[in-house]
């Protein structure tokens, strides 16, 4: 198995998530996995009993994740949302700034570059789903009228 | 003009650190071609024929000369001394090598720009009218606005990794000088009964190996909606787009696959939701963008009589120089198509000239045009004759502007590696066979556009006559079309029939513009006899 | 025959496979027979080139020519402006490409 890279402050689940079909079937699951083309807002009646969703990245030039995510976040899921399969360095912070908290990559990453690419950037032209974990995104057009 | 505070300029430069990070890991072998190709394409460099080719963003077309002086530096530094003027108001390089591309970024950075979301599957550079602010049809400056779009989109995080490019234009005026109606959205600002200033959605426009013309999904978003109302057609559009087919993963096949009512109806629904999430700017914001784009302090009292007695003078004033909102005023338009010259190019010393001439009158404003050429948009007409002797030194007064020989032209097999032909010798060809002005001036408005592939940079869809290369077991062939327009007539050119050889085509131009003089009837336009009279009369005289 | 051309990693400038090493210049491209695919692998390991691939050409004048005329423009530069090619010299340089 691949290693899980989290930025949480709790360990990965450690639940082998299942698919959403099968999730739906009255399975007792509290890890799922969304494939790519997959609706996720499938989930959304049930995100109070959900502890994983993990995003699948076959090609990380496939961005549907992305919208995955962050219709996640914007119902209010704050489980673990993991970014599995094509998930690269310089794609982390677009993924962390669309809730992304965990990353279970297929060539490990190295947490040092991580840590670098999340921090380059200190100011965001807009909104996304990172406002609320340390506020420190708040978009500039926010900070230039002291909002 | 805007202004970068200290928060755009620290993105700018924390892009040119993750730049100059990433070619390093490039170049040590830390990570493939694979993997490195989209990294570069998000930042504008190519692999193309020759080298690499880097395309700088010039936001809605506009800049000031100590921009415009650093692109020369640029040319000068980094290239061979010259530059190519894109139909999306850009600037391409094409030798630039990979390893100078990270001080190439600072030094642009150190002007306030970047070559950010100049490529890859995310949103471009977003393009916007060449006169804005100074054309007297407008609503209002569309550049605030664009302005605003570009800030968010650049890194939206949710939407770097779309189906396909995705392009926007923003316009303000019943007349369309940036073909908005073909571009991935185009907004047309207007007012509303109550006066109010709103956004006019097109989505779905296109060109391309399936052109289309965008159709209106919503006729008014109001300013506190743009940004809600822009993610909820891109979410739409990065949710369900097709990614199984390059080509067929513009957002306008979703539109049309879709059909247009099902799309709205998806984009308002995700609309309702994403407006609950106040992700809208504060309002101060459009308003502190719009101020950096106040009219510049025009002398009301400047005289609108102008001295025509020198004959070439006189024709450039009447093909060149448009009226501009403010009397006493005028927009010049530098011609990048000398007769025989490659469309769009300028050499770093004529791109210095424009800086200087920018400076001295008008404003220190510039303005790059889809048709590839350059405008001054804020001239004192007193100050024209002089402008103009200095262009004319430089060879840039060639009195075209809309005439047959203005030719937009992609760069072609002679720089592009998706080429099937090469599209500047035949614009070459074609201007030297109507080098004779009167010869254009009586053929009138004549937008000639030449593509060297189906890809359509060169937007010969939208040509009144559209030139398109094909490989023709591997020799160069042309095919014609008639009738397109990328303005408020917007139509999609069609094809005449079997291609032609380099040559040929030329010929099958001229017999074509014969036909129109014969037909024409009253003040009528090329577009507009072929609206009326139709295919049959130019088909028989190109192939009988 | 068969060539192998790319574009160097670092200069983005065309190149032609030698035999040892890859060139800018044509004249100095070896028929690469039936092992291009092989240097080709072995290449993509050592990143010196992107992109590359093989085409077909021939030498009936003398010196490699490729057939096509994408790869032809690629030897030479851009024919409109033949100041910038590698043989801004030579007059019929152009010609030959088309
Ligand atoms: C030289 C490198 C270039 C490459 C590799 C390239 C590639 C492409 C491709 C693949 C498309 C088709 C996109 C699609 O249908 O999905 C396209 C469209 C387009 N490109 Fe380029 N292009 C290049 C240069 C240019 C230049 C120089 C211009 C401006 C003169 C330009 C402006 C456009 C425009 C306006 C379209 C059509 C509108 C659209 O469908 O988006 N491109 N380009
Ligand atoms: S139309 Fe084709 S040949 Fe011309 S620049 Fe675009 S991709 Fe290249």
């Amino acid at each position: 198995m691949t290693d899980i890279f989290s930025l949480r402050d709790d360990s990965p689940v450690s639940e082998t998530p299942v698919s959403i079909e099968e999730f739906l079937g009255n399975s007792n699951a509290t890890a799922v996995r969304i494939e790519v083309g997959e609706d996720a807002r499938q989930l959304l009646p049930y995100l109070d009993r959900i502890a994983l969703i993990q995003v699948s990245f076959p090609a990380f030039t496939d961005g549907r994740g992305y919208s995955a995510a962050r219709i996640l976040r914007e119902a209010g899921y704050d489980g673990e949302l993991r970014a599995q399969g094509d998930v690269l360095l310089d794609q982390i912070r677009y993924m962390h700034r669309c809730g992304f908290d965990s990353f279970a990559p297929e060539k490990p990453l190295n947490a040092e570059q991580v840590d670098i690419v999340l921090k380059r950037f200190d100011a965001v032209y807009q909104a996304a789903a990172d406002q609320k974990n340390g506020g420190h995104q708040n978009p500039v057009w926010n900070l230039r009228h002291g909002n | 003009m805007y202004k970068y505070d200290h928060y755009d300029q620290s993105i700018v430069d924390a892009r040119v650190a993750e730049f100059r990070d990433q070619v390093e890991r490039r170049l040590a072998g830390e990570i493939t071609e694979d993997q490195f190709k989209p990294l570069r394409l998000q930042n504008g460099l190519y692999l193309q024929l020759h080298a690499y080719m880097l395309r700088v963003a010039i936001p809605y077309g506009t800049l000031n000369s100590g921009q415009m002086k650093m692109l020369a530096h640029i040319a000068r530094t980094y290239d061979r001394d010259y530059g190519h003027f894109t139909t999306r108001q850009n600037i391409q390089y094409n030798w630039i090598q990979l390893d100078q591309t990270p001080d190439l970024l600072a030094d642009l950075a150190s002007v306030e720009m970047h070559a950010i979301q100049t490529s890859g599957n995310c949103i471009r550079n977003i393009s916007s009218d060449q006169y804005a602010g100074a054309a007297a049809d407008e609503v209002t400056d569309p550049r605030p606005w664009a302005e605003l779009l570009r800030q968010w989109s650049t890194f939206h995080p949710e939407f770097a990794h779309l189906p396909r490019k995705f392009k926007f234009a923003v316009i303000a005026s019943k007349e369309d000088r940036a073909a908005m109606r073909l571009h991935d959205i185009g907004i047309q600002l207007v007012r509303n009964d109550a006066g109010e200033l709103g956004a006019r959605f097109f989505v779905g426009g296109g060109m391309g190996r399936t052109p289309m013309i965008g159709p209106m999904v919503r006729d008014f978003v109001a300013a506190d909606d743009l940004v809600s109302y822009a993610e909820a057609c891109l979410r739409v559009y990065n949710r369900y787009g097709r990614r199984d087919n390059k080509y067929k993963a513009r957002i306008k096949i979703l539109v049309h696959e879709l059909g247009k009512d099902e799309y709205i109806r998806q984009v308002e629904a995700e609309f309702e939701h994403i407006k609950t999430l106040n992700l809208d700017p504060p309002k101060a914001e459009l308003e502190r963008i719009t101020a950096f784009f106040q009219d510049p302090d025009y002398d009301i009292l400047a005289s609108d009589d102008l001295d025509l007695c020198d004959p070439d003078f006189a024709l450039w004033v009447e093909q060149n120089v448009k009226t501009h909102k403010q009397s006493g005023y005028a927009i010049v338009t530098i011609s990048l198509k000398p007769i025989g010259g490659i469309p769009g190019d300028a050499s770093s010393a004529q791109i210095d000239i424009m800086a200087d001439l920018a400076k001295k009158y008008s404003f220190d404003e510039l303005r790059v045009t889809h048709a590839q050429n350059i405008v001054l948009p804020h001239v004192k007409k007193s100050d024209l004759y002089a402008l103009w002797q200095k262009l004319d030194e430089a060879g840039l007064a060639t009195p075209n502007l809309d005439l047959i020989s203005d030719i937009i032209a992609c760069p072609g097999l002679d720089y592009c590696s998706l080429a099937n032909a090469r599209s500047i010798p035949v614009a070459q060809k074609i201007a030297q066979r109507f080098s004779d002005i009167s010869k254009q001036k009586l053929l009138g408005e004549l937008k000639l556009k030449i593509s060297g592939c189906i890809n359509a940079c060169g937007h010969h869809h939208a040509g009144h006559i559209g030139i398109l290369g094909v490989d023709r077991k591997g020799v160069e062939n042309y095919q014609l079309s008639l009738g397109g327009s990328g303005a408020e007539d917007v139509s999609l050119a069609k094809i005449t029939g079997p291609g032609f050889d380099e040559d040929g085509i030329v010929d099958a131009v001229e017999k074509a513009t014969n036909v129109y003089l014969k037909e024409r009837e009253g003040d009528e336009r090329f577009v507009d006899t072929y609206r009326r009279v139709g295919m049959a009369p130019f088909k028989e005289a190109l192939y009988d | 025959m068969k060539l192998l051309t790319g574009n160097d990693l670092k200069s983005g400038l065309v190149t032609w496979w030698t035999g040892k090493n890859w060139s800018i210049n044509i004249e100095d491209a070896i028929d690469v027979g039936e092992d291009g695919a092989a240097i080709l692998a072995a290449e993509q390991e050592a990143q010196r080139v992107n992109s590359a691939y093989i085409i077909d050409g021939d030498e009936t004048s003398g010196a490699p020519r490729p057939g096509h005329i994408k790869d032809r423009v690629r030897a030479l530069g851009p024919t409109v402006r033949p100041d910038l090619t590698l043989k801004p010299n030579d007059a019929n340089a152009i010609d030959k490409v088309v």
